[in-house]
């Protein structure tokens, strides 16, 4: 009866720049993932993880979607952005390491520790980035069986 | 039959199905059907939002009422610190010989309770294992809150009993030394500001029966309360016990003040409760030591059950917390109460998990996706006529088998539309002079 093919997809265009509407889309990722009755612990490194993504997007790229993506034993966060793309994707992933405007640091964002959070919590991050064409990050989270 | 007790109901004669309270609830607990307000019991939280956005006064908390203490051989007044700032130019002491006037043989204040629960939650505080921030049990609406959409956070939660069990299990302790008399002969009545209070004495979370006998609401009670005071007949010495700080319970940000901890958060208002929760559960605060999160606004003073405008009653009690006698506990006393009475939890607290859609998640996506269908068909008002406070939640109470399409007005138009245009192209194709037997 469980359809391991099944898959589920919503996409949330992000506004660069847009502070008024940073944090909807993983708001919303977060209650579509309760009501889906994914184990809290899950939903909670998921929100974790989509907001800093979204963040990065509304603070350091011109634009782009965040996706999420659920079958019944994965659950993947895509953020994908049209640029500008980050030169050396190994420094941004150090702990610390920020280029944030000084219009995000008053708001208290620019501590360098977004990547590195979304790497801990999710248990496979993959990021892909081309200068002058945008960047690709994947975080995928694993539904244990239960 | 009835699995989840609530104080608060409908009063179904005086509801007129105007759907006002079903987009006000936190929990989306509440439909209109057939022209009526339902309360849906697995979600209803009993924080009386509803009460108070009824213009009708349909949404009812059913509460003891005072003949009741009369059950009881001996009966004691648990008086919540809010009822303190209910009365004009009137001090505490007052007020609690009122109380006695009233039938009971006793007072304990529930003040001095929360002394005894500001000093326990302190020490749990020290606890370097346990996570961070702490969040306060003191507001039962607020407990059951986390149980139904914040179960990430049931852990944080402090397992400590409230100030109103304490006081009623240290109140019939004393009371049966001093007089002789058995415990069960004792009955202690919680003089309540809350539904969401009362529901915890007949549905108890974190143990399994309340010490607790009843709870008469302070809007009940303030009427024959104010003669007793007005015509005081007996100046007995009575004494006030409740330290500054228990009394200051009654305000958003007391119990807070009473820890004396540098980094906590007190906020009142169950929307804006919900807002800190969200950044909490997204380890957005992450400094945070303890979150005190009461469902009314101001806190207890503006508790649904209340006669006093919460802001006066508020200011009130800050001066008479000024003036209180009552001293703070000793070290000694702390320790030797601890010994005596069950003052933490001994159950769990379990998620409630209601708002999810099915126990199999692969059920689960196929109902979200069945949502998205519907939801993209409604027209997007959440104007509520279909009695679900949200197009989305009428979409997802259609999925769930509870509603149809046709609830929705707009749905119901474009299908009459529909059927009326058929019935023109059906009378198109019948042959004349069949149509009409009177030419
Ligand atoms: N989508 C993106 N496009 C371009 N550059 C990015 C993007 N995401 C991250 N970066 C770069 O990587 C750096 C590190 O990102 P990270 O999220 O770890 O920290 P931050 O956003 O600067 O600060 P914080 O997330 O702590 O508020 C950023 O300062 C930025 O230079
Ligand atoms: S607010 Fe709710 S309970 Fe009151 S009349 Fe309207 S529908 Fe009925
Ligand atoms: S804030 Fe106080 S009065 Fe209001 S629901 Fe919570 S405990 Fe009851
Ligand atoms: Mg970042």
């Amino acid at each position: 009866m469980t359809d391991k093919n099944q898959i589920m997809k919503q996409k949330y265009p992000i506004e660069a720049g847009n502070f008024t509407l940073a944090g909807e889309a993983s708001g919303q990722i977060k209650k579509v993932l309760k009501q889906l009755g994914v184990d809290s612990n899950i939903v909670r490194r998921v929100t974790v993880a989509a907001y800093e993504a979204e963040m990065n997007m509304v603070i350091h790229s011109v634009g782009g979607n965040l996706t999420l993506q659920v079958t019944p034993d994965r659950i993947t966060v895509i953020a994908e952005d049209r640029g500008p793309g980050i030169p050396d994707i190994d420094l941004a992933m150090q702990e610390g390491y920020s280029t944030a405007p000084e219009m995000a640091r008053e708001l208290g964002f620019g501590a360098g520790m977004g990547l590195p959070n979304i790497k801990r919590c999710a248990d496979i991050l993959n990021v892909h980035s081309k200068m002058g064409e945008g960047t690709l990050l994947e975080a995928h989270f694993d539904i244990k069986a239960r | 039959m009835e699995k989840y007790y609530h104080s608060v109901t409908l009063d179904k004669e005086k509801c007129r199905g105007c759907t006002n309270c079903i987009k006000r609830c936190p929990t989306e607990a509440i439909r209109v059907r057939d022209g009526k307000a339902r309360i849906i019991g697995e979600r209803c939280i009993d924080c009386g939002e509803c009460i108070r956005v009824c213009p009708y006064h349909a949404k009812v908390a059913l509460t003891d009422p005072l003949d009741s203490i009369y059950e009881f051989p001996y009966r004691i007044a648990l008086p919540a610190p809010t009822l303190y700032g209910q009365f004009k130019n009137t001090d505490i002491t007052a007020i609690l010989i009122g109380l006695k006037e009233l039938g009971f043989d006793d007072v304990f204040e529930v003040a001095r309770g929360a002394d005894y629960v500001s000093a326990f939650v302190k020490e749990a505080m020290k606890d370097k294992e346990r996570k961070k921030p702490a969040i306060s049990s003191a507001c039962p609406a607020i407990v059951r809150l986390i149980q139904v959409r914040f179960p990430e956070l049931i852990d944080n939660i402090i397992n400590i009993e409230s100030p109103m069990e304490i006081a009623a299990r240290l109140a019939k302790k004393e009371f049966s030394r001093k007089k002789g008399v058995k415990e069960e002969d004792i009955g202690a009545f919680f003089i309540t500001p809350c539904a969401a209070k009362m529901t915890s004495i007949r549905n108890p979370i974190g143990i399994e029966r309340s010490w607790v006998d009843g709870a008469i609401s302070i809007l009940e009670i303030y009427g024959p309360l104010y003669n007793k005071i007005a015509n005081l007949k007996n100046d007995e010495d009575l004494l006030q016990t409740a330290s500054p700080y228990g009394i200051l319970w009654a305000n958003s940000g007391g119990e807070s003040s009473s820890l004396g901890v540098d980094n906590y958060l007190a906020v009142d208002g169950i929307q804006n409760v919900i807002r800190v929760l969200e950044e909490i559960e997204d380890d957005k605060l992450t400094d945070l030591e303890f979150f005190e999160g009461l469902a009314c606004s101001g806190g207890c003073v503006g508790g649904p059950l209340v006669f006093e405008n919460g802001f006066v009653a508020k200011n009130r009690i800050r001066k008479l917390a000024e003036k209180a006698k009552g001293e703070d506990l000793s070290t000694e006393e702390v320790m030797y109460t601890k010994e005596k009475i069950q003052w933490y939890f001994e159950k769990e607290i379990l998620p409630k998990p209601v708002m999810k859609l099915d126990d199999d998640i692969t059920l689960a996506m196929k109902k979200m996706e069945a949502i998205e269908r519907i939801y993209e068909g409604l027209p997007g008002l959440d104007c509520g006529s279909c009695g679900s406070p949200s197009c989305r939640t009428h979409a997802e109470d259609i999925v769930r088998g509870y509603a149809s399409e046709m609830d929705c007005v707009f749905k119901l138009r474009e299908k009459v539309k529909e059927l009326a245009q058929q019935m023109i192209e059906i009378s198109e194709k019948i042959p004349g002079g069949k149509t009409n037997n009177n030419e």
